[in-house]
């Protein structure tokens, strides 16, 4: 397993995601993929960044493990800022035309939907929220 | 086969856009990543002609990469344009085709 811990600052997305792909080129993860774990690691962090700490500031730490049979990729957020799961959030709904569709909700659904798993847990103080994503 | 990445180009961040005038049709060239920090440009873009055009065209052949923070500026563009003008998104990458069809974004657009 490895862990970054850094600031839950959007800025520092372009980081966040730097570290993740390294451990995937190491794994030959394919493209698509990749770049689908990429936007879920986007909007979850980007999640962290706009509301955990909000107004005030702190880490996020991102852990990612690969594993085998499935060859899968793992990966953690941890905060420690106000208590929410995301994934309460009412899916978009996608049959709507454009004019009647809602800017919210996006992000959340799409890693729910790209996703094989994602779990959240609240525990000691902390925010947990895992996705787990097959590489085959 | 997938396609496998050769480099790690797709996190090499920021957008270039090019805007083409033609009458009141605009046509918007995308090169990069649409995502949390790129979006406020495009987005400020938009705003700067949405009052003058009729059409807008979002060509995305050289876009590598878009969340959800660029497509909110795909719907706002198509939402202030309607009723006056229509808008196409054109030329998807399969990365970017994927989220487009994931979201129901595929159903909402003229896609050419």
């Amino acid at each position: 397993m490895k862990e970054l811990v850094i600031e839950a600052d959007r800025n520092n997305l372009p980081e966040v995601q730097a570290f993740i792909d390294g451990e995937l080129e190491s794994a030959d993860c394919p493209m698509l993929t990749q770049i689908a774990i990429d936007v879920a690691v986007e909007e979850l962090f980007v999640n962290i960044a706009n509301y955990a700490y909000s107004p005030e500031t702190g880490n996020a730490v991102v852990q990612i493990s690969m594993h085998d049979e499935p060859l899968s990729v793992e990966i953690t957020f941890i905060d420690g800022g106000r208590q929410y799961n995301p994934l309460e959030r009412t899916d978009p709904d996608t049959t709507l035309s454009a004019k009647q569709r809602k800017i919210g909700g996006l992000g959340i659904f799409m890693v729910k939907e790209s996703m094989d798993q994602v779990n959240y847990e609240y525990k000691d103080g902390q925010n947990i929220l895992t996705i787990k994503k097959n590489l085959n | 086969m997938a396609l496998r990445r050769k480099n790690n180009s797709n996190t090499a961040s920021g957008l270039n856009i090019s805007v083409k005038k033609n009458g009141a049709e605009y046509t918007f060239l995308l090169n990069g990543r649409l995502d949390t920090l790129t979006s406020p440009d495009l987005d400020a873009e938009v705003k700067n002609v949405i009052d003058k055009a009729e059409r807008m065209i979002f060509d995305l052949a050289k876009l590598d990469y878009i969340s959800s923070a660029g497509l909110r500026v795909l719907l706002g563009a198509v939402q202030g344009i309607d009723g006056r003008g229509d808008m196409v998104v054109r030329n998807l990458s399969q990365a970017v085709r994927d989220v487009f069809d994931l979201t129901g974004f595929s159903l909402m657009f003229t896609i050419e």
